[in-house]
């Protein structure tokens, strides 16, 4: 009980926070349509200054094109960007001090790592001085000077002369954010930069780009489709489905209370069953009626009810608040994934002790263990672990494939 | 496993050997004999008279190359940024020339620049040639009753340019199209205006397909008979029609045509060996 207040407060802390620092970009109520489908449903949204913000959800759902809309390479259909308060919906992208890191890296293969990081800062400026406005090119002393600092920070020193095709996929995936970043742009967007690399080298690349954001200073718009990246990087995390924002909020926010039914099945694995709140603090199901933190719901109101597979406690059946019968068991390293049957209902619950097949057993349920959301459009759809099995498969698949694209990095 | 594989490719082997360096071996053998069947150089060093054909050849198939890249370019580039209904109406109206024999297409063009042709009497109508004529009256010219096209090399270039065009357009097209698209926005990125995407990006990309563009002009353009024929009026020989003379024509004497192949085969291919190099290797391109 304890612990979640604190966490409250830690959020709201957070959250304050996130409201009184600088916003440098803002997405009022953006909307996308391609060919009258609506891709992008009424954003709003802001980043602010020096913050690692990151877009989440599935695959199909928004994250790229919200993303070209900042970058300058999408107008919206309707609604307005705004870059430090002004209005930018009509500037080109290379007049936008935003530089992106793209999906599949997008380097230039005629010209070697030196030459593409050095690309950007090749293009002249144009510069108002003495109220005329003049080319300004960069000398090539302080190009090669800022390239090969920047190499550096990427720990790709010593791979100037090196053609692009001769380079890895997670080396290339450094070229293309020094590319980026050389520029010193106000922002970085970062459409799934990590995507096509193994395991292993997404992790070193997760803690390598915190690094560089914090180093820097910069603002990290990032775009993902696996939760546990966004977060374990992110200061913010905005959760989209079907081109609608569906929670915006710090990590812990998002994974401790999340909005919806989408939400709490989207990041991590949950448990969602119906129930009704019967006055505040007391929620009911499975005929029982359990005690809670939530409040502000209407009497009698259905509301979704979460429960994170490990914020169960196991105990012997006739302690429990509940009992259930487990029907698989899975070993995951560090826990059991453990299937229960509750009156036809499966949980999952991750477990330390093993729990055999058969085996009857009783749960309690801690009232901070308890998260309460209302009903919305995906209520039903997730959260009922009995195609538990198939699921797991797939999943694997998933991963067994993204893995399969690059052979690693080798230094 | 492997030997099976290696199976499947006889036919085309044998089809190779049998019609590409069968024939090319005898072109060699025939350059350095005689017709008593001695080995001689004569048949190249005789070759000499007939420089002026050679230098007229490369130079023409050089100048009709050069015209098509300066058009085939921007076309290809313009029709790879419009929408693929458009993309698909254009390659298909490049195409449709190609369409109707070659020799067809080239006798058309006969009837429209002869001196009595379409264009003349198009001038003669719209008074275009009287005008001419006050005009050179005043410089003390003689009159003249049509502009003579046919039978100059111009003709033989138009010839060339508007048969071999399309394979101009074609590969730029292709690469063009082909080009990742993200690349470019990449360049934007980084603050390039679309000037700058073109030079950086765009142009370096498509050299391969220039590159073939280029080869695949130029060839046939330097070996052409029918069209220097037909357009340059007998007076604009070219070596196709130098080559072919020594083996249909009355100056029967196949082994110096096998010779003059030979010597062109040899300047073509260091040309477009000279010209990959300069491509650096970037993708290869298409040798024909
Ligand atoms: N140029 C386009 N034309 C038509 N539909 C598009 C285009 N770009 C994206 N879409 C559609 O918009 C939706 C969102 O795409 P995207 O933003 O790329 O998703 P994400 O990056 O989240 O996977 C998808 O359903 C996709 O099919
Ligand atoms: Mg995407």
């Amino acid at each position: 009980m304890l612990r979640l207040r604190c966490g409250d407060i830690k959020i709201m802390e957070k959250e304050r926070g996130r409201i009184m620092s600088k916003k440098l970009i803002s997405l009022a109520d953006c909307c996308v349509a391609f060919d009258g489908e609506l891709v992008l449903d009424h954003i709003n949204l802001y980043f602010n200054d020096s913050e690692f913000l990151t877009l989440l959800g599935p695959s199909g759902c928004g994250k790229t094109t919200t993303l070209r809309i900042i970058g300058g390479f999408l107008t919206p259909t309707s609604g307005e960007v705004l870059f430090d308060g002004v209005r930018i919906n009509d500037i080109p992208p290379n007049q936008r001090q935003v530089n992106t890191v793209f999906q599949r890296y997008a380097l230039f293969p005629h010209l070697n790592v030196f030459e593409n990081v050095a690309f950007g800062l090749r293009v002249p400026k144009t510069e108002t001085v003495e109220g005329r406005k003049k080319k300004v090119k960069i000398p090539e002393e302080e190009i090669r000077q800022r390239v090969l600092e920047m190499l550096e920070v990427v720990s790709l020193k010593g791979f100037e002369n090196r053609r692009i095709t001769e380079l890895s996929g997670g080396q290339q995936q450094r070229v293309a954010i020094a590319r980026a970043l050389v520029n010193r742009p106000k922002v970085l967007l970062l459409d799934e930069p990590l995507g096509a690399l193994d395991l292993r080298l997404r992790k070193d690349m997760q803690s390598e780009l915190k690094r560089i954001q914090q180093q820097l200073g910069i603002t990290f718009i990032y775009v993902t489709h696996d939760q546990e990246e966004a977060l374990a990087m992110s200061d913010t995390i905005v959760v989209m489905d079907q081109g609608r924002i569906q929670q915006i909020g710090t990590p812990e926010d998002i994974y401790n209370e999340p909005k919806n039914a989408f939400v709490a099945d989207f990041i991590g694995e949950s448990n969602i069953l119906d129930g009704v709140m019967h006055e505040d603090f007391v929620v009911e199901f499975f005929n029982r009626k359990f005690k809670c933190l939530d409040k502000g719901f209407g009497p009698m109101e259905p509301v979704d009810v979460v429960i994170r597979p490990e914020d169960v406690d196991i105990v012997p059946p006739e302690k429990g608040q509940l009992r259930g019968t487990v029907t698989s068991v899975t070993f995951k390293g560090v826990h059991y994934d453990t299937i229960v049957d509750f009156k036809g209902f499966k949980w999952l619950i991750q477990t330390t002790d093993y729990h055999p097949e058969g085996e009857t057993i009783g749960i309690i349920l801690n009232p901070d263990d308890i998260h309460i959301m209302h009903k919305s459009e995906y209520s039903g759809m997730f959260g009922d672990y009995s195609s538990y099995s198939e699921e797991y498969d797939e999943l694997e698949d998933v991963s067994l494939l993204e893995e399969d694209g690059e052979g690693g990095d080798e230094e | 496993m492997k030997n099976k594989r290696a199976l499947f490719a006889v036919p085309y082997v044998g089809w190779m050997t049998l019609f590409v360096v069968v024939p090319i071996i005898m072109v060699v053998i025939y350059a350095f004999a005689t017709a008593e069947g001695g080995v001689t150089l004569e048949n190249f060093s005789s070759m000499g008279t007939y420089a002026s054909v050679f230098t007229r050849s490369f130079w023409l198939a050089l100048l009709a190359t050069l015209i098509c890249l300066l058009i085939g370019y921007p076309a290809a580039y313009f029709i790879s940024r419009e929408g693929p209904r458009f993309q698909r109406l254009a390659m298909m109206l490049i195409m449709l020339p190609m369409w109707m024999n070659f020799l067809l297409r080239t006798y058309s063009w006969m009837s429209v620049l002869e001196n009595n042709g379409l264009l003349n009497q198009l001038f003669r109508n719209i008074g275009l040639i009287s005008l001419y004529n006050g005009i050179a009256g005043l410089f003390g010219r003689a009159p003249v009753d049509h502009f003579q096209m046919i039978g100059t090399p111009g003709a033989v270039v138009l010839g060339m340019v508007y048969n071999y065009l399309p394979f101009m357009i074609l590969p730029i097209y292709s690469v063009i199209e082909k080009m990742d698209r993200s690349l470019l926005e990449a360049a934007q990125d980084l603050g390039a205006g679309s000037a700058r995407v073109f030079r950086k990006v765009i142009l370096p990309l498509s050299l391969p397909g220039v590159l073939s563009g280029v080869t695949m002009v130029f060839v046939p353009s330097v070996s052409t008979f029918a069209i220097s024929r037909l357009l340059g009026g007998g007076t604009q020989m070219m070596l196709g029609d130098l080559i072919e003379q020594q083996f249909l024509g009355g100056a029967y004497n196949p082994h110096l045509g096998a010779a003059i192949s030979l010597v062109m085969m040899v300047i073509v291919v260091v040309c477009m060996v000279v010209m990959n190099h300069f491509g650096e290797g970037e993708e290869q391109a298409v040798m024909l």
